[in-house]
């Protein structure tokens, strides 16, 4: 019979060990399914989306078959449909929400923050969350918008009559969306928490405890847009910068609350605009790196693990990545050269990536055998590695797959 | 009007449309007036080659160039209009069925307008079908297929298969461009070249249309 907590102890260790630079038995492997456990157990995409049942099932047999090191636990940022319908929300578009039923979602570019707002959301962050961002990225909040100020109901002389807005019956029903939503949220989350347990049970330790963001990330991608924030970067520096300090706190705690709730320290952290080409190396180095520098130090010094993925090609910033304190985190590779990521990071902290997807979509078992090789011959040495692929496995074939779980789990061992 | 040049290469927003204003008033015509923008954009192109310029600068010129063309748009004959006319070649460009994002796809166009590429860009989302019978009526030089996700590789194989259908795909060349293409993607899709980087387009179309 399997001992499970003993393989919940050494995949502990495996991870525990490349990230602080030493040698584990084998290479640790852990890749980030997205919605490919699905398809493996013949749902659609909407089908787990909405069907928490379907969803446990389908990702207990993807990590009963594949066994990987760590666990992905899909419910609060995949099994969310019953909860987007009752925000009608806005920054995504889903399986039956102007996309097939067979697709995962995406991203919708939004300016949810306009230029002239920066003030209000730097001067009172909350008042400017509740009356301006939820109402906007949450349709069926919109009537929020209507709501007055609240740091003036002080006592009984300034206080006392401000909830008379809620009388007006949009407000109203958007308060009852609220309460809808809370209910959805705790069905989702116990279901997370169910397949939390059953992971545990079978030995796996979850992939992450907390999700967090560098905060000029967090800016472009959820309140100024893209475009908007890159402008901002020429016409209104002096208030980027400031929105990036006011958010940096705010990026930190989310951090820490959610990995003390889970128990896992680790904290996922995706890179999405200090591309290469997207920045110049000095805009990079005034607007992107000391948050994210300092986001990133304090997590270390409050004992959790960053594990950032540098989505695109970020050769230029690997410099001033590898001032981080030594083996106490996780550089994930995309489409950088994992070359240079493999020498600067040498002795500082340990690198996982980066088989390429486009080849589990689009080779041959043997094209991926013969990736994986690469990627083990040049990454594997000394340990400090974590064998991953690039981005999600999402759109990959499945006689791919396991022709890449098998390839490492058999050359994988120190 | 090496003034105005200047503003519009060091994106002096205000500097640049105040001065289009002066010479226009002034009676400069549009057509020269517009040629200093031409200059101001060829220099913000080589600024973008030689990396000292990125998105944020070439957003703004985008967007400087369109408040500069409303000005100076009164100021132009038809002739002036028809001279206008890109020299290099024609590149049709979408971001393929399935996938919404455009950012790299407006990235890639604004670069190759500023090199001198007639530019048609049919948007995000875009059926295989559009595609391909855009491609035979327009007859574009080029065909550039965007996608930011992994989703896009069959959609743009199936462009592919139509321009080959069709009898157009020895007619034109073919880039597909994202995050997630690489020489396998290229393969699979059968593209001519892949880009990572809206300079590989440009480098690519000069060299197969013979610009500079």
């Amino acid at each position: 019979m399997t001992d499970y907590s003993k393989l919940y102890d050494e995949r502990q260790k495996r991870f525990e060990d490349a990230v602080a630079l030493r040698k584990p038995d084998r290479v640790p492997m852990i890749v980030m399914p997205e919605y490919f456990p699905a398809r493996l157990s013949g749902y659609s995409i909407k089908e787990v989306m909405y069907n928490p049942e379907a969803m446990s099932q389908a990702w207990l047999a993807y990590h009963e078959k594949y066994q990987p090191d760590r666990a992905d636990n899909p419910f609060r940022i995949r099994g969310f449909g019953s909860l987007l319908e009752v925000y009608d929300f806005q920054h995504l578009k889903w399986a039956g929400h102007g996309l097939p039923d067979n697709m995962a979602y995406q991203f919708v570019e939004l300016e949810l923050m306009k230029p002239e707002e920066y003030d209000h959301f730097i001067h009172d962050m909350t008042d400017f969350m509740i009356r301006r961002y939820w109402p906007r990225v949450n349709k069926s909040l919109a009537a929020f918008e209507k709501l007055p100020p609240f740091n003036s109901e002080i006592s009984y002389l300034f206080g006392l009559y401000g909830p008379v807005a809620f009388l007006d019956p949009e407000i109203r029903k958007a308060v009852e969306t609220v309460g809808r939503a809370a209910e959805e949220c705790a069905k989702i989350l116990a279901s997370g928490r169910a397949l939390g347990m059953k992971y545990k049970e079978l030995g796996f330790p979850p992939s992450s405890g907390a999700l967090t963001q560098a905060p000029f990330d967090t800016l472009s991608d959820f309140f100024r847009g893209t475009k908007g924030l890159m402008v901002d970067l020429r016409r209104r520096p002096d208030k980027v910068m400031a929105a990036c300090e006011k958010l940096m706190p705010v990026m930190l705690e989310v951090a820490l609350r959610s990995t003390k709730a889970s128990g896992c320290p680790i904290v996922f952290i995706p890179l999405h605009k200090c591309m290469d080409t997207f920045m110049s190396q000095s805009q990079f180095e005034k607007f992107y790196w000391p948050h994210l520098q300092q986001l990133l130090q304090e997590l270390i010094k409050n004992d959790r693990i960053p594990w950032v993925l540098m989505e695109g090609v970020c050769n230029d910033r690997l410099n001033s990545f590898r001032n981080v304190p030594e083996g106490k985190m996780v550089w994930h590779i995309e489409g950088s050269d994992i070359r240079k990521a493999k020498e600067a990071f040498k002795g500082v902290a340990c690198v996982r990536g980066n088989l390429p997807v486009s080849v589990l979509v689009t080779g041959t078992p043997d094209d991926v055998r013969a990736e994986c090789k690469k990627l083990m011959d040049l990454m594997k040495d000394d340990g400090g590695f974590i064998f991953d692929t690039g981005v999600n496995i999402g759109d990959a074939s499945i006689e791919n797959v396991d022709a890449m779980y098998e390839y490492v789990r058999e050359h994988g061992a120190y | 009007m090496q003034d105005l040049i200047n503003a519009v290469v060091e994106l002096m927003e205000e500097e640049a449309l105040e001065l289009t204003k002066k010479y226009l008033g002034d009676g400069k015509s549009g057509k020269e007036v517009f040629e200093a923008y031409q200059k101001g954009m060829a220099e913000i192109g080589a600024r973008f080659e030689a990396k000292e310029y990125f998105v944020p600068e070439l957003i703004l010129s985008g967007e400087l160039m369109q408040a500069g063309s409303e000005l100076i748009k009164p100021y132009l004959s038809a002739a002036d209009s028809a001279a206008d006319e890109k020299k290099l070649g024609k590149a049709l460009i979408a971001t393929v069925e399935g996938d919404i994002h455009d950012i790299g796809k407006n990235i890639a166009g604004m670069m190759m307008d500023i090199a001198g590429l007639e530019v048609k860009d049919l948007g995000v989302d875009v059926p295989t079908k559009t595609i391909v019978e855009e491609a035979k009526n327009w007859q574009p030089n080029i065909v550039g297929l965007s996608g930011l996700l992994t989703l896009a590789y069959d959609p743009m194989r199936e462009v592919v298969e139509g321009l080959k259908a069709a009898g157009l795909r020895d007619k034109v060349k073919v880039i597909v461009g994202g995050g997630q293409t690489d020489e396998h993607v290229c393969k699979y899709v059968g593209a001519d070249i892949f880009a990572t980087d809206a300079m590989v387009n440009v480098t690519y179309a000069q060299k197969w249309l013979g610009g500079k």
